[in-house]
């Protein structure tokens, strides 16, 4: 809603205050003002003048010699618009003026004759092209005769107005109307309100002899008044009225579709006018479209109905789509004479169901949609006939005509000082009450500390002790709302036992050297299946399409997070970042419903991806490439740093390397999986050697215990043994390694592999793989014998086991 | 032998004196002092003295000894010391060769947001709560008084799954779920971080998924000055003790009164500048009393109960914060962006 302060002060006088001040205190009471647009830059030196002569320029085909006056003396000025002839009064900028964007008008010859000044379209003079009026927008503007000599141009034309611009909330439908923003400025500036004249002449002749209203649909259009306006003079608006309309970002039309436009903007009640001798019939019948139903809207499109879309008809055609547009047929044109003034009350529902089914929004489906005063709908009908009278040279029949079932009670809400203070934390008084109801013009009768506050129609939105207490509260102030803490019980805040394992995690990755990131939980179809973990596939999960994506990339609910990050590693190495380390924590969505009928299941995951230099350190010769086991320490360290044992089996995944790949495994239950993407998967994304993870956190959560308890640290010395064994390439390091710690317990403390070597000295087919075992006893110091006897019979268990030998 | 002694004494101190390295002084220890060393052999020739001048001559051979002695400790003292210097000198190293980069990771901008309000709030003794993304219409809609047909749920905002499945629009069905579960005897005191998301095309200001953080405090005696004492606490930990905030009016419809809550621009100190686009103040969040039908609907008895509500975007707390000027800098993860956060703690705005 655009609001001209200059309009606005026909109603209420806000020249106590600045256009900035008056914007501060509506955005701080009600409704935010998003800014403020002066209507036009300002220019400077532009008066009115009268053409008094005007020639073809002897030297030039289109421009035109004019002799002007402009009060104080005579000006020969060189004009090219089309329109401009001898006796019109137009916008002459003097030498020495200034034009918007800071065009300066200097004496000039033009084809060798003198020019002394410039006559000024609209355009000229800053006003957007588009509410320009169509007769003048190729030319100059023309003021009406009886404009005089000399004036500013400026103040004519309103060019200094301020415009409000207010960025309604839906609630506050009562401010798409001037009425409703001056009711809401009084009150803000405690000022008297003036409304506007509605007086109509009464005629002798009787709108009934030309017209009758039958409603068939009462529900959706409670209300129906036909206005019959005769002997229109279809002319320009007056010059207030055109300059108002551009400040309200509408352009002007002629008198009658200004009025009806200037009323839909001051009374917030949109009106339609018909052109009555070409209405059809002497009826006007209300009822809903049949289905498949057709009519030509103002806009020449045919529109097919349904029986949700109300229609005026004519009793048998539509005239026009009720509350939202027109039909072509009874547009008003140049010949109107007479007309059919519409002012009607049609329901939210039913102007919404029209806006759905053809696209249209207007002014004036817009206020339908919101609700309109009840109260105001024949009182803006009655100030169009006001204005069409005076501005169009028209006879109002006696009428209207009207259907009338709209039900135009008011609402009462009762309120208290007590609970009013109660609730805002506040201590107004009973008369401060009084006066806030007063400004906001609520009649009210008080009992005690009680109010019963009638609300008028015009504030639909207010209907219960809430309400109330908003606007008490809002006139009162917020900035007088005192600072206090909650008196209630107090408790405990804090995390969930799974946001502490999160932060517990995030806070190890982050030190282990990684970086975490947040990506799209909706990915796209080619990424849908790729790298879901081994648990979660054998679920059977079905991808969740969504039915009205914004685009194919963005359309599938995730069921891994690995190809979002994927995505981001290709993202930076296009951009020459290529050593990435990032990790995400993050819900997928389970579902094994075809079709959904119940919220998939949200598993929390952790989910990883790696690629490039781990360290770049050149001039020392060190460096070192993100391989499986740097990701495969990361992941160990944390799970050591939870507490919670995990093992590694090697396994064979789509679209991962088939040889280095492992599911992650807690007590014998796959969570999840780590492992290098398979190359063809690498060459397609575009990604080099890159590692990820992917972990379901469900899961770990079943072992995760966030208390630590003490062990002691141990008093008696640790004795290490190494030993290694010869064996066939295939035997897995870690088997052996689970026969040592099975066999050594309980003295082995701890078993580390510290080298693996295949090649020379090695028969063909073999590898030796190298252990430290560390022997620790809690109680005493060991012997060893005992020792000794522990490592014999690891070795002997291994042997027979693994079929190797000890390297000697 | 007298003579014999002081002449052994000047010749071996003047020796110790020319000594230039370690190997010479344990020579001249031999020469002089050693078993067959002059000194010693000097000594053996005593038991041609008389009986007095035995004494003075032993005397003698000790002082000279003891001289001896002295001096090749200093001397070696001196030489060590040189020698180590030597060797350390030779163990210099180029300092400006750059040392071996340390691995560091960090914290997403959006998760260090989260956080650090979380913590705030859980001081002043709130719960975090979450809740599922793929949410029903009722927890999303319905029970936070946007009834079926509601002009406020636009349904062209919603990612619907079916007709009552829907990725959640706002955090707020959290708070319907919380009360719910308190079963309408209980205070509630929660807020909830998550993810949301709305059917926009993705641009500088438009992302169709970002993150809400929303809290909500429901008991006996809840008034309107709470919620401003509450969001001043929060405002001015959050972004400095010399910031100032304001309400103003605005509507939710689970809210009853709404308002909206801007914090005085650092920039300009509320004179008025293109960061607060000239008004002095910064919207953060929306705010209100909870609606008496969304009290109703989670089965709290609006008459005993009142409650405050507030929700707020980290996105849009880090764009202002930071000066970030494109929303999608949070979820491309370029590395050059996600570094730039990683030891955001506190800070202005």
């Amino acid at each position: 809603m655009l609001v001209s302060v200059n309009w606005l002060n026909n109603y209420v006088d806000t020249s106590s205050v600045s256009p900035e001040e008056l914007a501060e205190l509506i955005t701080k009471t009600g409704i935010e003002v998003d800014g403020i647009d002066y209507f036009a830059e300002q220019s400077s030196n532009v008066v009115v003048g009268h053409v008094d002569a005007c020639e073809q320029h002897p030297n030039a085909d289109k421009l035109n010699l004019c002799q002007v006056d402009v009060g104080e003396e005579k000006l020969q000025i060189i004009c090219g618009a089309p329109n401009v002839r001898q006796g019109q009064k137009v916008a002459v900028a003097k030498p020495g003026a200034v034009l918007p964007g800071n065009v300066k008008i200097k004496k000039t010859k033009l084809r060798g004759v003198e020019s002394n000044g410039m006559i000024c379209s609209l355009q000229e003079l800053g006003i957007a092209e588009k509410y320009v009026p169509k007769d003048v927008a190729d030319g100059i503007f023309v003021f009406p005769k009886d404009t005089a000599i000399g004036a500013d141009v400026q103040r004519l034309l309103n060019l200094d107005d301020a415009v409000l611009e207010f960025d309604l909330t839906p609630n506050r439908a009562d401010a798409l109307s001037m009425l409703g923003v001056a009711y809401e400025t009084a009150a803000i500036l405690d000022t008297e309100l003036t409304l506007p004249d509605e007086h109509v002449h009464t005629d002798s002749e009787q709108a009934s002899d030309y017209i009758s209203v039958g409603v068939d649909a009462a529900d959706l259009n409670p209300y129906y008044g036909a206005f019959i306006v005769k002997d229109i003079d279809i002319k320009p608006s007056p010059l207030w009225m055109r300059n108002a309309l551009m400040a309200a970002g509408i352009r002007p039309i002629n008198n009658v579709v200004d009025i009806t436009n200037y009323v839909l903007l001051e009374y917030g009640q949109p009106l339609h006018a018909f052109d009555y001798d070409r209405f059809g019939s002497k009826h006007v019948v209300v009822r809903r479209a049949g289905d498949n139903e057709r009519m030509t809207t103002l806009d020449g499109e045919e529109r097919t109905l349904s029986s949700d879309n109300l229609v005026i008809t004519n009793g048998q055609e539509p005239v026009a789509l009720a509350g939202v547009m027109g039909g072509a047929n009874t547009e008003v044109n140049d010949d109107t004479k007479t007309i059919l003034l519409e002012a009607a009350y049609f329901s939210p529902q039913a102007v919404r169901a029209t806006v759905r089914d053809t696209g249209l929004r207007s002014d004036s489906s817009a206020r339908f949609e919101k609700g309109v005063d009840p109260n105001r709908v024949e009182r803006a009908g009655l100030r169009a006939c006001h204005l069409l009278e005076k501005y169009a040279g028209a006879t109002v029949l006696t009428g209207p005509i009207v259907f009338d079932e709209l039900d135009r009670t008011e609402k009462t809400v009762t309120i208290t000082e007590k609970l009013i203070n109660h609730r805002l934390g506040t201590v107004i008084t009973s008369a401060e009450i009084e006066t806030i109801l007063n400004k906001l013009q609520f009649p009210f009768v008080k009992h005690d500390d009680m109010f019963t506050v009638t609300v008028p129609t015009r504030r639909g939105d207010i209907a219960i002790f809430e309400d109330m207490l908003e606007e008490v509260a809002r006139m009162y102030g917020y900035d007088n709302l005192p600072y206090t803490l909650p008196e209630g019980s107090s408790q405990a805040g804090g995390l969930t036992k799974q946001q502490e394992l999160k932060r517990e995690i995030s806070s190890y990755l982050q030190g282990a050297g990684l970086m975490e990131t947040m990506t799209y939980s909706l990915t796209d179809e080619a990424s849908i299946e790729r790298l879901v973990s081994p648990e979660l596939r054998a679920k059977e999960p079905k991808p969740v399409r969504l039915p009205m994506p914004m685009s194919e990339d963005h359309n599938y609910l995730r069921l891994s997070m690995v190809p979002e990050l994927l995505k981001s590693v290709a993202y930076n190495r296009a951009r020459s970042q290529m050593d990435i380390s990032y990790f995400e924590m993050g819900n997928v969505f389970v579902t094994n419903e075809q079709t959904l009928s119940q919220q998939p299941s949200e598993n929390l995951r952790l989910a990883g991806a790696m690629t490039g230099m781990w360290l770049r350190h050149p001039w020392q010769h060190e460096q070192k490439q993100v391989d499986f086991y740097l990701v495969k320490g990361v992941l160990e360290g944390l799970f050591a740093y939870l507490a919670i044992p995990i093992s590694f089996e090697q396994t064979k995944l789509t679209d991962m390397h088939p040889g280095r790949c492992a599911s992650i495994l807690i007590d014998g239950r796959i969570v999840g999986f780590l492992g290098q993407t398979h190359p063809v998967l690498e060459k397609e994304l575009d990604l080099g050697e890159t590692f990820v993870f992917d972990i379901d956190l469900d899961q770990v959560m079943d072992f995760y215990t966030n208390t630590t308890s003490y062990e002691p640290i141990p008093k008696y010395p640790a004795i290490a043994r190494d030993i290694a064994f010869i064996v066939d390439e295939d035997v897995l390091a870690g088997d052996i390694k689970e026969t040592i710690e099975k066999e050594g317990a309980p003295l082995v403390k701890n078993v580390r592999i510290f080298d693996v070597y295949k090649g020379d000295n090695l028969p063909e087919g073999k590898k030796s793989i190298a252990y430290s075992l560390f022997y620790q006893d809690p109680e005493k110091t060991l012997q060893d014998d005992e020792v000794e006897q522990s490592y014999q019979t690891i070795v002997a268990s291994v042997n027979e086991k693994f079929d190797s030998y000890v390297r000697s | 032998m007298k003579e014999q002694l002081e002449a052994i004494r000047r010749e071996a101190l003047a020796k110790i004196d020319k000594a230039a390295d370690l190997n010479t002084l344990q020579d001249i220890k031999v020469t002089y002092l050693g078993k067959k060393g002059s000194l010693t052999s000097v000594l053996r020739g005593m038991g041609s003295l008389s009986k007095e001048e035995r004494p003075v001559v032993g005397e003698l051979a000790n002082n000279i000894r003891e001289a001896i002695t002295n001096e090749i400790a200093k001397k070696t003292d001196v030489l060590e010391k040189a020698a180590l210097e030597e060797k350390l000198e030779k163990e210099a190293i180029d300092v400006t060769l750059p040392g071996r980069p340390v691995h560091v990771g960090g914290p997403h901008l959006l998760t260090s947001i989260i956080e650090e309000i979380e913590d705030l709030f859980i001081g002043m003794g709130f719960e975090v709560r979450e809740g599922p993304e793929v949410e029903t219409d009722y927890y999303n809609f319905e029970a936070l008084n946007l009834p079926k047909g509601h002009p406020a749920r636009d349904m062209q905002d919603t990612f619907y799954l079916t007709n009552e499945l829907l990725l959640r629009t706002h955090t707020s069905p959290v708070q319907a779920r919380t009360m719910q579960q308190y079963g309408g005897s209980q205070s509630v005191k929660m807020i909830c971080p998550g993810k949301v998301y709305r059917r926009d095309t993705d641009d500088a200001t438009h992302s169709h998924q970002f993150t809400q953080i929303e809290g909500l405090y429901v008991d006996k005696h809840v008034r309107m000055s709470d919620l401003k004492g509450v969001l001043n606490k929060f405002a001015k930990s959050m972004f400095g003790d010399d910031r100032k905030i304001r309400l103003r009016p605005s509507f939710f419809p689970f809210t009853e009164p709404s308002v909206e809550m801007d914090i005085s621009c650092k920039v300009c100190e509320g004179v008025g500048c293109s960061v607060c686009k000239q008004s002095g103040w910064i919207e953060i969040l929306g705010a209100g009393m909870v609606h008496p039908n969304v009290l109703e609907m989670a089965g709290y008895d609006p008459e005993k109960y009142t409650g405050f509500a507030f929700g707020m975007g980290p996105e849009r707390i880090a764009m202002l914060k930071y000066g970030i000027d494109d929303i999608r800098n949070f979820y491309t993860n370029d590395k050059r962006f996600l570094t730039q956060y990683h030891h955001v703690k506190g800070g202005t705005l």
